[in-house]
């Protein structure tokens, strides 16, 4: 299986690469075109802000070459956020349009604090490939300040001073809000039924 | 259902091993980084430090080698503190597989450190580390050089004060070290926690003073951090984190329970 890690310049592409080592899966660390097109799958990780995310995928062309992907694609963290339509961060950033919807900050108040981080719960699961074997309140490691509301995209939320998207799915399309190359067991549930439970 | 509160083990790492003493001197070799990062993740450990007390004294920076041992091992976050001075080190460190950085006495001596870190690698990756003691007046100020006794310096910015400039330039976290209950292992310092989470809206993170596990309820209810760190407790085995844990869940702190083991190599 040929594994494609679209290298959108952000810091967190080795432990991705690293967790599907550890479920004996490699992949390549790619920002050429032909290499994502031929992958039979498609990891969009992504840490930092949308505004430098989308600038870099721009002047590497490959926002176009991501809407071309027929292969399945998960987008992580930065990544899930950059398939939605629009992101409120860094004054309002257009992004890829993979997934309908947009993404907002998290309004901190007290108790809530911003950045949104550590484990939270995974709650209101939709039956999908993507969460064989996840249960109702299995956490996940979070680390954002931007988030997508719920939607008819959500596979999973998360409750953080409102509920947001933790898992998204749009035609063959995934996201994840937290990171599961750090979500220990639940993270590398996600990561295994990526490679084997969601079909071409 | 909503956001743990977070157990966090402190390890202090010195060429690229486990190490344990005083900071700079008789250290005893505690054992290989991986396996012990290992074992915490797989104790339900939900984030590591790793203080990298190679890098301050020398002024070196830190070496990414074991950095990124530890990233292909463990499944659980990671922050790496010591040595960081610049965006170039912080980068290396990032890029090598941490997830977070964290700077104390570097921010204090060039506090837009925190500004061009927040600025290259988001607000998500940038700790600040705040070395915090009350002072005679019965204000707490706040420290730097600590690892060295000698070095030690205490300036005139008061801690609450600090902890509203670091956030304001943009630290995702802040880990308050207070000194004053470092070691004595009597509990975290919870009216000094208290009064710092008043003013810091991202999360926070108590260190110094665990010496049962009681206090990690106490500071969780009292003190409303989202994280406790400690070091001797844990690496001592006097408190297991998996009876950490049910004891936090039996007080009503919500914790993360779930360790079933993780798939492997079935992907191939």
């Amino acid at each position: 299986m040929r594994v494609a890690l679209v290298d959108g310049g952000g810091t967190n592409i080795g432990s991705v690469s690293y967790a599907l080592e550890r479920l004996g899966a490699s992949s390549r660390l790619t920002a050429d075109p032909g290499d994502i097109l031929a992958a039979d799958r498609v990891v969009l990780p992504g840490v930092g802000a949308a505004g430098a995310g989308m600038r870099r995928l721009r002047e590497l062309g490959l926002v176009d070459v991501l809407h071309e992907v027929q292969a399945p694609l998960l987008g992580v963290c930065l990544g899930m956020q950059l398939l939605f339509e629009r992101s409120a961060e860094d004054g309002g950033v257009d992004t890829l349009g993979l997934v309908p919807g947009e993404v907002r900050g998290i309004p901190p108040r007290p108790g809530v604090r911003v950045p949104h981080m550590g484990w939270n719960s995974l709650v209101d699961l939709v039956e999908d490939p993507l969460l064989t074997g996840v249960e109702e309140g299995d956490r996940a490691y979070f680390v954002h300040s931007y988030a997508a509301p719920t939607s008819a995209q959500t596979l999973a939320a998360t409750e953080h001073g409102g509920r947001w998207s933790a898992v998204v799915r749009s035609g063959n399309r995934w996201g994840a809000q937290f990171h599961p190359e750090r979500s220990s067991a639940l993270g590398a549930r996600i990561l295994r039924n990526f490679l084997l439970e969601v079909e071409r | 259902m909503t956001l743990a509160r977070r157990i966090i083990p402190c390890l202090d790492v010195r060429d690229g091993r486990v190490v344990k003493g005083t900071r700079f001197r008789d250290h005893r070799d505690m054992g290989d980084i991986v396996e012990l990062a290992q074992r915490y993740a797989a104790s339900g450990a939900d984030e590591l430090v790793f203080y990298d007390i190679t890098a301050s004294p020398e002024g070196r920076g830190v070496d990414v080698g074991w950095v990124e041992r530890v990233a292909r091992s463990i499944d659980i976050p990671f922050c790496v503190a010591g040595g960081i001075r610049s965006v170039e080190t912080a980068r290396a460190v990032l890029h090598a597989g941490a997830d977070k950085v964290s700077v104390n006495t570097p921010a204090t001596q060039r506090p837009e450190l925190v500004g061009e870190l927040a600025e290259a690698f988001g607000v998500q990756c940038v700790v600040v580390g705040v070395d915090s003691l009350r002072d005679e007046d019965g204000h707490w100020r706040i420290r730097q050089l600590t690892g060295s006794p000698d070095a030690t310096r205490a300036l005139e910015v008061t801690t609450l004060e600090w902890v509203r400039r670091v956030v304001d330039l943009g630290a995702g976290e802040v880990v308050l070290n207070c000194m004053g209950s470092d070691g004595v292992r009597d509990g975290y310092d919870l009216e000094q926690l208290a009064a710092v989470r008043e003013v810091c809206p991202v999360p926070l993170v108590a260190s110094g003073g665990a010496g049962a596990a009681r206090h990690f309820v106490d500071v969780f209810r009292e003190a409303d951090v989202d994280g406790a760190l400690a070091a001797t407790v844990f690496h001592d085995g006097s408190i297991p984190i998996p009876d950490l844990k049910q004891q936090l869940a039996r007080a009503g702190v919500e914790v993360r329970l779930d360790a079933s083991p993780a798939p492997t190599q079935e992907a191939s």
